[in-house]
């Protein structure tokens, strides 16, 4: 290995979601020197950025031989396309963007917002965490995951199912379970 | 058989009350003889007014009574499986459903639930969410626009309720928002009368259950009471399912993670559903 070696890699694109929230704290840690390194390092080649009604706005970046490409947007309608292109989500604690990565089966990393009042998100974080379905940080610790981080340790997260909930209702209202 | 000793101990009361009342009027028609007027003139005038203060008094407690009663009986009845509804043989009616949105997570789980429900059974449906809420009537109309297309769409209603509370907004002024939506909710329960009901969480479900609550006990409509805890509470319960569950308003309550289900036995534990 050496200087004039072109290093050759594949694209492998790294998606940061605030989803409806502002979470300055959040994308302004992505955008921090240590952290494009660390993903760099750990061989994504561009990060997309979806700071929604955040006030920070990162530094747009080509990237390119040495250094991480980095693009932002504030909304999408969907973000289901970005979740599938994606190689490593990093997401706000919302239900909804947890759910909807884990079910596409991407490696998923959870910052929680400490700035909110009611951190009732944390639990869920932090929960499937433990259940190691996938990593939870806050802005600080984020680097830091990041380089420690075996996403092929990430168990799967199979989907819930409605259907005993469904029976229950059923049953109590005096329609056949079926 | 509650109800049956209730409407006894109602027109018991109300016997009772017509005789006290009786008396005092026949009382009042005819005074007492004279040899008595001369003691009793000071009480004469005192006596309408204490007739009066009796009579109010006894009205009062007997209807504090007939409520309570009625009252007992609905806390008893709330979480007992409906008595089979049609006749043998032929599926039961569909129940009239409201079903109520929040942001954020609340209808995307919610919208998850009803994916599995089957449509005919619960019908007409009506969708509500809070006034600033944008996106949840939207997704609602789109889940039932995927249904078929002359029976779902058509029979769904879609509205809007004032907020009881905005995220971040001071307790002091929640208390008069509340009313508000309270009034709102009365309007709206007045008008939609739902057999069943679906909320998990957001805090516009408080008012329209406790409204369905006091339906059930004054007379205008049953509503079954199902109350959905969102995923995102593991540990806790959230400020609209603690309430529903302490004043055990919710006929059955869904948590989806064991942690809470130990802390509150009357919940059922249903797992994730998302």
């Amino acid at each position: 290995m050496g200087d004039t070696e072109v290093r050759m890699k594949s694209k492998k694109t790294v998606f940061v979601t605030v989803g409806t929230t502002s979470f300055d704290a959040l994308v302004n840690a992505v955008d921090t020197r240590e952290v494009k390194e660390e993903l760099w390092r750990r061989g994504y080649t561009e990060i997309l950025i979806q700071m929604g009604r955040g006030s920070y706005i990162p530094s747009k970046s080509e990237g390119g031989d040495d250094s991480i490409a980095v693009d932002y947007f504030t909304f999408s309608s969907s973000i289901a396309d970005h979740l599938r292109a994606a190689s490593l989500v990093i997401s706000h604690a919302g239900s909804g963007s947890i759910f909807e990565t884990l079910w596409l089966g991407k490696p998923l990393i959870v910052v929680v917002n400490e700035d909110l009042m009611d951190n009732h998100q944390s639990e869920l974080a932090e929960e499937l965490a433990d259940r190691k379905h996938l990593y939870c940080a806050r802005p600080q610790t984020l680097c830091h995951i990041i380089a420690d981080m075996k996403l092929e340790s990430l168990i799967p997260y199979h989907p819930g199912d409605t259907t005993p909930v469904a029976k229950l209702i059923n049953r109590f209202l005096g329609f056949s379970e079926d | 058989m509650l109800l049956c000793s209730a409407r006894t101990i109602a027109s018991a009361w109300t016997c009772f009350l017509l005789a006290i009342f009786g008396s005092k009027l026949c009382l009042l028609q005819f005074p007492l003889p004279l040899p008595f007027s001369s003691i009793k003139e000071e009480k004469d005038f005192d006596f309408p007014i204490m007739a009066c203060i009796f009579t109010i008094t006894v009205v009062v407690i007997s209807s504090v009574m007939l409520i309570l009663i009625r009252l007992l009986y609905v806390l008893y009845q709330t979480g007992k499986p409906l008595k089979t509804r049609g006749s043998a043989g032929l599926a039961p009616p569909p129940l009239s459903t409201l079903i109520i949105l929040g942001s954020g997570g609340h209808t995307a789980e919610m919208l998850n639930l009803l994916a599995m429900l089957q449509k005919d059974r619960f019908s007409p449906r009506f969708y509500i969410a809070a006034a600033t809420d944008n996106m949840s009537l939207q997704k609602a109309h789109l889940l039932e626009e995927t249904e078929d297309k002359v029976e779902g769409i058509s029979r769904s209603q879609f509205m809007q309720i004032y907020r009881s509370r905005e995220v971040g907004q001071s307790y002091i002024t929640s208390v008069l928002t509340t009313l508000i939506a309270i009034v709102h909710a009365l309007w709206l329960m007045l008008r939609i009368r739902p057999q069943v009901i679906l909320c998990n969480g957001p805090g516009t479900c408080v008012p329209l259950c406790v409204i369905a609550f006091l339906f059930k006990v004054v007379g205008i409509r049953w509503s079954s009471v199902f109350y959905i805890e969102s995923i995102a509470r593991v540990h806790r319960l959230s400020l609209s399912g603690l309430l529903l569950y302490k004043l055990r308003i919710a006929d059955q309550f869904f948590v989806q993670w064991p942690q809470l289900q130990r802390k509150y036995p009357r919940a059922h534990y249903v797992g994730c559903l998302m």
